[in-house]
């Protein structure tokens, strides 16, 4: 199915072979990036101090850094058992593995295959393993007829991917950056989203999973950066999701490409090679629109998906224990706040029972996203929220976004929602 | 062939009285319609733009079907009253769901081609074929669903309907090439251009065509060369860009039935009593379709809140389903908008009106 002479695996690290052959983003940068991740380590304990986004990752507590705590996911489903033995909760007997976030996606698509012969991986540049590396060997392991690039077009990803859904068999698409979703958004919105509903059920395109990495990296610019999941809130009939950690974008993609749904799987980049845990090595499931609640409190509800959520700790830990240097910021009043912490996961259609009881309980709402704030997903939940919450808030419900502008470049640092603002935004609504 | 016509006229006039919402004849494209048609195994997976419901009827499609889903009636078989009419769609007739927004069915049949291949019991026996006009050739979607038929060898036939318009747009507005056909080389594909308006010619392009397509598993190009004689759609007065004897001297001079029917007579195969037969057979059954399915009322408004996800209703319908029906139980019979248009909906919107919130 491709030119004689295909590409050859290469040992160079994939990111910067694409660069080259999309022309899309620039080798030197990427590689500042690699420099700039630290590495996990799992026997590390020593707190990184507070401030900096990127290292709260590598020692985020939310890694599961033991075998039995990744085995004790909050709702994993094992999804590798014979018919007859459930076995939810034994984990005895089962293993895991060090992944970083684009090895857990590697296994999920491989677990995928492996368990469904119709499925396929496609788009552009996944035969040699992707520029984020996460088709590596699957070609080699399902074959070319499985695996394999397509033509540089997103629009025709997206209608070839529905064209193999609509036959009943399991489409993988990936389109390369999530900033290039758009091309697509016909095909999702008009096509995809509505194929089920305008047939009265005799057509659909369920079996379709697009996979896209989304999110700032640092230095993506315009059309590296972005989240666009909002733009996707008012199509009924997909789904999205957002993983925030290896473990759970394997589980929350085999549950994707198997729910009886279009999903739209966005993958924070940032979080490919820097994010690190114990995976499980079954096949095994996370439950879509669920969310997750990450640290229980009482005094405000945070509510994040993807990168942000590790700000989300970060500033957590700022709010608790602030450096010489901010505490005079941080009233000594909120310090001993009991913040409660929930990773969305699904964004549509998202969990509103676990936003909605969190908020009663604690009174307070700070939600925290990428996206710029006019017309994104942090409005959708601040409405829904205060309609059902309106007698139990006692301050507004607060967005902390992306500004109203295109991601730019050299101001990266001062247009994310990053621990900082975060807390800012946290103190103000706990002091309202 | 014949039939084509005599639902057209019908048609097309019960929407000229306010009847149907919206029509959408086959005027002059009967030949291709029904000679690629006739080409086809029943059980190639066809694509459609719009003006194809002559290859579902030849498939078994039925009047009362036709019917049902232009009324969008509680027996409406396509979408049960969710789309405009002329959108049909047929599972059990390997039709997929036409859905408005042009092309984007074209890099579907390429995906759709794709899934025949990996499919042992269809490989190397059946091909998706995807029609379009010359219009819909010009979105991006044509050259996404021709570049991947051809790159990801897929056995994809592509028949483009090339009638001269698209709504107001001349050809020569739409293109500066060589129409369609020209550019299937271009993809590396085997291409063909026919006589739109002669259902032998169709018939033989097609069926070389499709056999190429599923020999090779790859795409194949045919251009049908015909004119739309008839109106876009009920929306349209094409006159108003296009002279009236342009129509008058196409419908006189190359008129797709009377060629194939002066082909039968000679043979004498046909004559003019048998014709006339056939006619008031056909409008007799078109008629008696339409009466039976315009008395039938719209399907349960339940139903509207179906089927926009699988699995697992979504909080977000359900709380909707229960707001409308706790309105309609308020104002259904205080709201004359609403109280007309309950009746009209088989059981009134009881059902959603009975249900606990």
């Amino acid at each position: 199915m491709t030119r004689a002479g295909a590409e050859p695996v290469s040992l160079v690290p994939a990111t910067m072979i694409s660069l080259k052959s999309t022309g899309r983003w620039r080798a030197a940068t990427l590689a500042r990036l690699h420099r700039r991740v630290r590495r996990w380590n799992s026997t590390a304990t020593v707190a990184h101090p507070a401030g900096g986004h990127l290292p709260s990752v590598a020692t985020s507590s939310f890694l599961r850094t033991t075998r039995d705590s990744a085995l004790r996911t909050a709702g994993i489903h094992w999804t590798d058992e014979q018919e007859s033995g459930s076995s939810d909760s034994l984990i005895a007997g089962r293993e895991t593995r060090k992944m970083n976030m684009y090895q857990a996606v590697r296994d999920a698509l491989s677990n995928a295959m492996m368990r469904d012969d119709t499925a396929v991986v496609f788009g552009e540049d996944v035969a040699f393993g992707g520029v984020f590396r996460c088709t590596m060997g699957l070609a080699e392991e399902f074959g070319r007829e499985r695996v394999f690039n397509t033509p540089l077009s997103e629009q025709g990803i997206a209608g070839f991917g529905i064209g193999i859904a609509a036959m009943g068999q399991t489409a993988i698409a990936e389109i390369q950056f999530a900033d290039y979703i758009f091309p697509a958004f016909d095909q999702i919105v008009n096509e995809a989203a509505k194929y089920r509903y305008r047939s009265y059920g005799q057509f659909d395109a369920g079996s379709l999973t697009i996979r896209c990495p989304s999110m700032a990296v640092g230095h993506g610019g315009h059309y590296h950066s972005q989240s666009p999941e909002g733009f996707f809130m008012g199509a009924a009939g997909i789904k999205v999701v957002i993983p925030r950690s290896p473990t759970q974008a394997k589980g929350l993609l085999l549950a994707s490409i198997r729910d009886p749904n279009p999903v739209i799987f966005m993958e924070p980049k940032i979080l490919y090679r820097s994010a690190v845990e114990q995976v499980p090595v079954g096949d095994y499931q996370l439950p879509l629109s669920k969310a997750e609640t990450l640290i229980r409190g009482s005094d405000l509800t945070v509510l994040s998906w993807g990168t942000p959520i590790y700000h989300c700790e970060t500033a957590l830990h700022m709010l608790a224990n602030p450096s010489d240097k901010l505490s005079s910021h941080v009233p000594s009043s909120v310090r001993g706040a009991k913040v409660e912490l929930i990773d969305l996961r699904t964004i549509l259609p998202w969990d509103v029972d676990t936003v909605a009881e969190s908020v009663n309980r604690t009174g307070r709402l700070v939600v925290v996203h990428e996206a710029g704030r006019v017309g994104g997903v942090g409005a959708e939940i601040g409405a829904e929220i205060q309609r059902r919450c309106f007698l139990k808030l006692n301050a507004p419900v607060k967005l902390i976004t992306g500004w109203d502008m295109p991601v730019p470049m050299q101001f990266e640092k001062f247009y994310m929602p990053d621990s900082l603002r975060i807390l800012d935004g946290i103190i103000e609504a706990l002091t309202y | 062939m014949v039939q084509l016509p005599i639902i057209d006229n019908l048609m097309y006039n019960v929407q000229r009285q306010g009847k149907l919402a919206f029509y959408m004849t086959h005027y002059g494209e009967e030949a291709t319609l029904i000679g690629s048609a006739a080409a086809l195994a029943n059980d190639d997976e066809v694509l459609g733009q719009y003006r194809e419901l002559g290859v579902l009827m030849w498939r078994g499609f039925t009047l009362a079907d036709m019917m049902n889903s232009s009324f969008g009636n509680c027996e409406d078989p396509c979408s049960r009253g969710k789309q405009m009419p002329m959108h049909f769609g047929s599972r059990k007739h390997h039709f997929h769901m036409i859905s408005s927004p042009l092309a984007t069915q074209i890099p579907q049949a390429a995906g759709v081609a794709f899934a025949l291949r990996r499919d042992p019991s269809r490989r190397g026996k059946n091909c998706a074929v995807v029609y379009f006009g010359e219009g819909a050739a010009s979105e991006g979607d044509f050259h996404a669903g021709m570049l991947f038929a051809s790159t990801i060898p897929s056995p994809t036939l592509f028949i483009a309907r090339n009638n001269g318009f698209a709504i107001s747009t001349p050809a020569n507005e739409q293109y500066y090439g060589d129409g369609i056909a020209a550019r299937g080389p271009g993809y590396g594909m085997h291409t063909i251009r026919v006589d739109g308006n002669d259902v032998l010619a169709v018939y033989n392009a097609v069926k070389e065509a499709r056999r190429l397509c599923i020999d090779e598993g790859r795409g194949v190009l045919v251009e049908a060369m015909t004119y739309r004689v008839g109106h876009h759609s009920t929306s349209d007065d094409s006159f108003a860009y296009r002279p009236r004897q342009e129509v008058e001297d196409r419908k006189r001079l190359d008129n797709p039935l009377a060629r194939f029917r002066l082909f039968l007579e000679a043979r004498g195969w046909w004559s003019a009593e048998e014709d006339d037969a056939l006619r008031a057979r056909l409008k007799d059954e078109v008629l008696k379709a339409f009466k039976k399915a315009e008395a039938l009322p719209k399907p349960e408004l339940r139903e509207m809140f179906e089927q926009v996800y699988g699995g697992e209703e979504p909080w977000t319908l359900r709380e909707q389903r229960e707001e409308l029906g706790r309105l309609l139980k308020k104002y259904g019979d205080v709201w004359e908008p609403w109280k007309t248009e309950l009746k009209k909906h088989k059981g009134a919107g009881k059902e959603l009106m009975d249900t606990k919130p």
